[in-house]
């Protein structure tokens, strides 16, 4: 009984740690005002530089410090777009997605001799075991020896709120995506606002995608993200908006996949077949997005583009 | 939409498509005039898996027949007639289809050219086989056999696992000859089972080998494709000598050299590389099922095996692939031919 409930918080946290990254992220440039479907490709593009440059330096924290900037980087063009250009964000983000995906595979085929994989990477973020406290039966095992990509995702939700909720910056960043109109007439600049979010945005998420490549797992190939970037974007509307909210739903949905691959191990593919086991985190998702988290109140200035001077 | 997302739109595009068209390999002429194509299916020529193996035996038929060769790698499932059409329309002698995800493109194909000749790994196409198409299957439930032998008498906690990717006839084949020579090897030996339901999410294999492990297996298989890295990743955290993965499809002990027991490995290459040369020498009749088991070499041990089994094991599975190449024992490959197997 204590092993399948260590098991279930330990597939718990591996399975939560990207998206709760990645999920901070979109809360940033979302709060702001800025839409960040994009998530998908900064995760990709995090998780293939995190790769390249663990293998290229063997140090995989190079690789995580790589990533972040390749992040911030590839946050750029959606900000450009979205902020001064004042395209639609949505298909801004969906043209980084494409972009981030075909970019990486392109380039690991380049740099690997035509692979449709990296090698594995050398060096990696492994589980460390906090010593004493990894040592408590099933949470010490499951919380207290985890990846250090872990605990920095959950530092990161403390640093989030705490920004957000008790600095000037956050407070600003906040206003500019209620009411842009308003918070320039108080002196901030929406501009310089959205952009330092999409940016901090691309480094999250990048961080996330990192986690897969270098710590959870140990290569980049195609598929290593598939798709997480977007269950992050529903664990942020389903944490409306909130970095607690986005911890919750992030540890919610990989709750819901380790009850569907640990239940396998019990005998619950007696009742239940496997196939409809593993589709049961994305039904549960769609149950708590559809209605019982209530109104999700989203920032309500998001999607418009601000213009100078319009009320 | 304004000019800038058009642009961004645009450039992505472009990547795209430059991706997706970089898949041509040209293995080059020869003189002999005989032509082999091989199209890949979304996993690529380059994916330690299948598609690569089978290209190591085309490049064979390029060096030891002086074939001129050619492989099409597809980007997505709506390549594969396409593809397969360009070779067939370029008249080449023979065209491979590597994978199950060919089962309907191949018939389709097939039919529309009568007179090119093609060839499929992993599917039998449900029993129909067009005149000209012959079909390359294997006999895993074999191979797996001789692992499931050496996880029951390789176990110190006599728990076992299995890990498979998305449950299907084909991955049944590896459980249930896995379960079965487990059985015979160790019956007191149990087998933890669990299917990921992909053959990508190698975050899911990795927790699915964690919670077994947990639970004090220490022998674990996979048939999970990319599913499976995340195992070796699982299995190299922990101690050595005492938790054990099996690798499938190659020798994968590259991955985890110190926790890998062996591999059950899929002679692809020997398979296209015969039937190619049974063609080259007029020998080959199409519309006809190729079944290769343990008897045939299609499927075995990897060689890195000895390299932590020791030498009495190695024996013991030795004396079960003889008897299995001798009919003696008859492995099962659906759960109802398991479920005999058991209790008998």
């Amino acid at each position: 009984m204590l092993e399948t409930l260590t098991n279930i918080l330990n597939t718990t946290v591996l399975y939560s740690t990207p998206l709760i990254l990645a999920g901070l992220g979109g809360l940033f440039s979302e709060r702001s005002g800025v839409v960040n479907i994009a998530l998908e490709g900064l995760m990709t593009i995090g998780a293939f530089t995190a790769a390249v440059v663990t293998i290229v330096t063997g140090n995989a924290w190079m690789g995580l410090l790589a990533a972040v900037v390749s992040g911030m980087i590839l946050a750029l063009p959606h900000a450009i777009a979205s902020i001064t250009f004042k395209a639609d964000q949505v298909v801004s983000g969906v043209a980084l997605n494409f972009l981030a995906l075909g970019l990486s595979v392109y380039l690991v085929k380049r740099f690997y001799d035509g692979a449709a994989q990296t090698p594995v990477v050398p060096d990696k973020l492994e589980e460390v075991a906090i010593p004493g406290l990894s040592q408590i039966p099933v949470i010490g095992p499951s919380l207290f020896h985890a990846f250090p990509t872990t605990y920095i995702a959950v530092i990161l939700v403390l640093v989030s709120s705490f920004i957000l909720y008790r600095t000037p910056f956050g407070m600003r960043l906040r206003a500019v995506g209620e009411h842009p109109q308003a918070a320039e007439t108080a002196g901030v600049s929406v501009i310089l606002m959205r952009y330092m979010a999409v940016i901090i945005s691309g480094a999250l998420a990048a961080i996330g995608g990192a986690a897969l490549s270098i710590s959870i797992g140990s290569e980049f190939n195609q598929s290593t993200v598939a798709g997480q970037g977007f269950i992050a974007l529903a664990a942020l509307i389903f944490g409306k908006w909130r970095p607690y909210g986005v911890l919750g739903a992030a540890v919610f949905f990989g709750f819901a996949v380790a009850l569907s691959l640990t239940g396998q191990l019990y005998g619950l593919t007696q009742y239940l077949p496997s196939e409809v086991l593993n589709m049961l985190p994305y039904v549960l998702t769609i149950l708590a997005l559809a209605g019982f988290v209530g109104r999700a109140e989203a920032p309500a200035a998001i999607g418009k583009p601000y213009e100078k001077g319009s009320r | 939409m304004n000019k800038t997302s058009w642009v961004a739109l645009l450039l992505s595009a472009v990547l795209v498509l430059a991706v997706g068209c970089g898949g041509q390999q040209n293995g080059g002429k020869a003189d002999s005039g005989f032509t082999v194509g091989m199209v890949t299916d979304t996993g690529g020529l380059n994916d330690e898996s299948f598609n690569q193996t089978a290209w190591e035996g085309i490049k064979r038929t390029k060096n030891e027949l002086g074939a001129e060769i050619k492989a099409l790698e597809s980007k997505r499932d709506e390549d594969y007639v396409p593809n397969l059409t360009k070779f067939a329309r370029d008249g080449r002698d023979i065209t491979w289809a590597v994978g199950f995800k060919f089962e309907k493109a191949i018939p389709e194909v097939a039919s529309q050219f009568p007179n090119a000749k093609f060839g499929i790994v992993d599917s039998n196409l449900g029993g129909k086989i067009p005149d000209n198409v012959t079909a390359v299957t294997f006999k895993e439930e074999e191979g797996s056999f001789l692992m499931g032998v050496l996880a029951g008498l390789t176990t110190k906690t006599n728990k076992v696992g299995f890990i498979g990717g998305i449950s299907s006839p084909l991955i049944k084949k590896f459980e249930a000859g896995y379960r079965a020579g487990v059985h015979a090897a160790n019956p007191k030996a149990t087998v933890q089972v669990a299917y990921a339901e992909s053959f990508t999410d190698a975050t899911k294999g990795r927790s699915l080998a964690q919670s077994m492990y947990n639970n004090g297996v220490d022998v674990i298989f996979h048939a999970a494709g990319g599913v499976g890295k995340g195992l070796f990743d699982e299995v190299k955290t922990r101690e050595k000598g005492k938790f054990w993965a099996i690798g499938v499809d190659m020798d994968q002990s590259a991955l985890a050299p110190d926790h890998t027991l062996s591999s059950m490995i899929k002679r692809v290459d020997v398979a296209v590389f015969e039937i190619t040369k049974e063609l080259k020498e007029g020998k080959l009749q199409p519309g006809k099922q190729v079944e290769l088991g343990l008897k045939e070499n299609g499927v075995g041990l990897a060689e890195t095996t000895s390299k932590h089994v020791p030498a009495d094991v190695l024996k013991k599975v030795d004396e079960f692939k003889q008897k299995i190449i001798n009919g003696e024992i008859k492995v099962p490959k659906t759960e109802e031919e398991l479920n005999q197997f058991l209790t008998k």
